[in-house]
């Protein structure tokens, strides 16, 4: 639904008389997001997910590369078929961008002035909107009565008033507390599940994309360093963002003892393999850390254990916990 | 002289006041809007940034707000003669006053413009409006209160204007006061012609101040259109703004009368 390659955005900042120094926000990005699911980009401020986001509707042209959305690729387009184009990409944006002298239901009517409705169909379009997003009794108020939460709702029924393909969520939960971000991404899953909607959104936050993700991109530096959906990425060895989603410490390893990184998901959480490993072999296992999660409907978790001993001596008790089905990687 | 023979000249120089100052100001928006409006929006980073542009119409605006008032009205005499065919009375004096407030008034709309959340612009342009639509969806509603406090302040520096347009025979209450209060003594007219601008520009001020306030919908305190009714007798809540304003006021007229 949405693809980039090899996106570059370079920025120049004038440096002293003379030189310029050039900043690439974006490095080579590909992306891959498939058609109605929730996709999340996750890095630090400064990693770039902001651009690429802009990138995606060009509100931020990139410097090389191409972007398409829904088959079209955007950055050939003309003025006039680019803005046609994008009344199929809402955005929703982390400080609401909601205009103060609007009402609610007139802010979530500007796509439909923009489309050419009529006044009629642009006033029932939008009760049903404030209807989906819990708000109908507040489409007379003005955004500064508001509580952040509700403008941020505001921001998604304007965002999906002209029924687009696509959403793009640019730290739309980063202003709000954890309390209303639940609640947000909670409404941001239904749009996906009940319009079909094709969601991208970029946030800091690792809960964010736990709760709502279907597939994740790690980015680092203007580059995406790792992606995936997220069983994928629990199942792949060494995966940066698994460990990040699920962060077990940084236990110290107890002398002559072997650390064991352990993730199960789907029956593997039913099977009770800490004892049956204890039993049959006859040894101590000490939990260093866990976690346990519902990711996509499916239950996931992580553990870290200690085993007595090095490594040599565990080879079997691990073979064994490998043979579970439990993807198992010696950590220390 | 009595109010007998005052009231008569005082009806007619208002009148010549209200006609000139109205007139200017219709000019002064018809034309510094678009005017500061395009400022704005040529700026460095503005929706149509473009530096050459920007550079001309600044220095024209920088030109036109640095001339001393009565410099222009000499100035311009030409262009008054041609616009009007005469030099005389408040008719003329219409055109330098609507030539100095047009500059002085597209700095303040380009001001008031830039203000604007860069964020609606983008909500606006990422949801397919284009350039003038982001003008007319967000850029000027969402200006529209501090659009309306710089006409107030134009308009009270028109005042001013007009007056000062009255040494050079351009009629209304400043040729009034100039004739009868300075050069035939009577200073009783002239305190009672000082009075009624005071009056004139305190129901400006009030006027567009609540109208600004109550188009406002930014706190959630001034979200009820009838906070303007009940906000002008008391005044209280309108204090730390009026403060501001008068602040600014002061600072403008003081560099437009240069």
């Amino acid at each position: 639904m949405i693809t980039t390659s090899d996106l570059r955005k370079v920025y120049r900042a004038q440096g002293r008389p003379g030189s310029t120094t050039e900043i690439a926000a974006l490095d080579g990005v590909d992306l891959h997001v498939r058609q109605g699911e929730v996709y999340g980009v996750v890095g630090t401020s400064g990693a770039g997910k902001s651009t690429l986001i802009r990138c995606v509707n060009l509100l931020e042209r990139p410097t090389s590369g191409s972007v398409s959305v829904d088959g079209r690729e955007l950055t050939t387009l003309s003025p006039a078929e680019l803005r046609e184009t994008r009344r199929s990409i809402g955005m929703v944006f982390q400080h609401f961008n909601l205009l103060a002298r609007r009402t609610v239901a007139e802010n979530v009517e500007l796509p439909l002035e923009l489309a050419g409705l009529s006044r009629r169909e642009r006033a029932a379009k939008a009760a049903e909107l404030l209807d989906l997003v819990g708000l109908a009794d507040k489409a007379k108020a003005y955004p500064a009565q508001l509580s952040g939460g509700q403008k941020q709702r505001v921001g998604i029924a304007r965002a999906v008033a002209g029924d687009p393909k696509v959403l793009l969520s640019d730290e739309a939960t980063s202003a709000l507390d954890p309390e209303t971000t639940r609640s947000i991404l909670q409404l941001l899953r239904d749009l996906n599940r009940q319009l079909g909607l094709t969601v991208l959104l970029i946030t800091h936050e690792m809960d964010v994309i736990k709760s709502v993700c279907d597939s994740a991109a790690l980015m680092r530096g203007g580059r995406v360093v790792e992606s995936g959906t997220l069983h994928e990425l629990l199942e792949r060895p060494g995966s940066e963002l698994a460990r990040q989603l699920f962060p077990l410490g940084e236990g110290e390893p107890l002398q002559g003892s072997t650390l064991v990184d352990i993730t199960f998901q789907g029956e593997a959480t039913a099977q009770p393999f800490i004892s049956q490993l204890s039993r049959t072999y006859n040894v101590d296992v000490s939990i260093v850390g866990a976690a346990v999660e519902t990711v996509g409907g499916r239950q996931v978790g992580r553990m870290r254990v200690s085993l007595p001993g090095s490594f040599e001596e565990n080879v079997v008790p691990i073979g064994f916990l490998r043979e579970q089905g439990l993807q198992v990687e010696v950590a220390a | 002289m009595g109010w007998n023979d005052m009231q008569p000249l005082l009806v007619q120089a208002t009148q010549e006041t209200l006609w000139m100052v109205g007139l200017a100001a219709l000019a002064t928006v018809l034309l510094g809007l678009p005017l500061g409006l395009l400022l704005a929006l040529t700026r460095r980073g503005g929706l149509l940034a473009n530096a050459p542009v920007n550079k001309l119409v600044g220095t024209v605006v920088n030109v036109g707000r640095s001339l001393p008032f009565v410099i222009l009205i000499v100035a311009i005499i030409p262009f008054t003669r041609w616009v009007t065919g005469t030099t005389l009375g408040w008719q003329a004096a219409t055109v330098p006053l609507a030539v100095g407030a047009i500059p002085f008034f597209a700095r303040l709309v380009e001001t008031a413009v830039a203000d604007v959340d860069g964020g609606l612009i983008e909500a606006v342009q990422a949801m397919g409006g284009g350039a003038w639509t982001v003008v007319r969806k967000a850029l000027l509603p969402e200006a529209l209160p501090a659009l309306i406090s710089a006409l107030t302040t134009t308009v009270i520096a028109l005042i001013g204007y007009s007056a000062m347009a009255g040494t050079v025979g351009g009629g209304g209450l400043g040729t009034l006061a100039i004739n009868y209060g300075y050069m035939r003594f009577e200073t009783t007219f002239m305190w009672v012609i000082a009075a009624e601008l005071v009056v004139l520009v305190t129901l400006v001020q009030l006027v567009g101040e609540g109208l600004a306030r109550s188009l406002d919908h930014k706190r959630p305190a001034a979200a009820s259109r009838w906070t303007f009714r009940r906000s002008v007798p008391t005044q209280t809540s309108a204090a730390p703004e009026a403060a501001e304003t008068a602040a600014q006021e002061t600072e403008l007229t003081g560099s437009a009368l240069r």
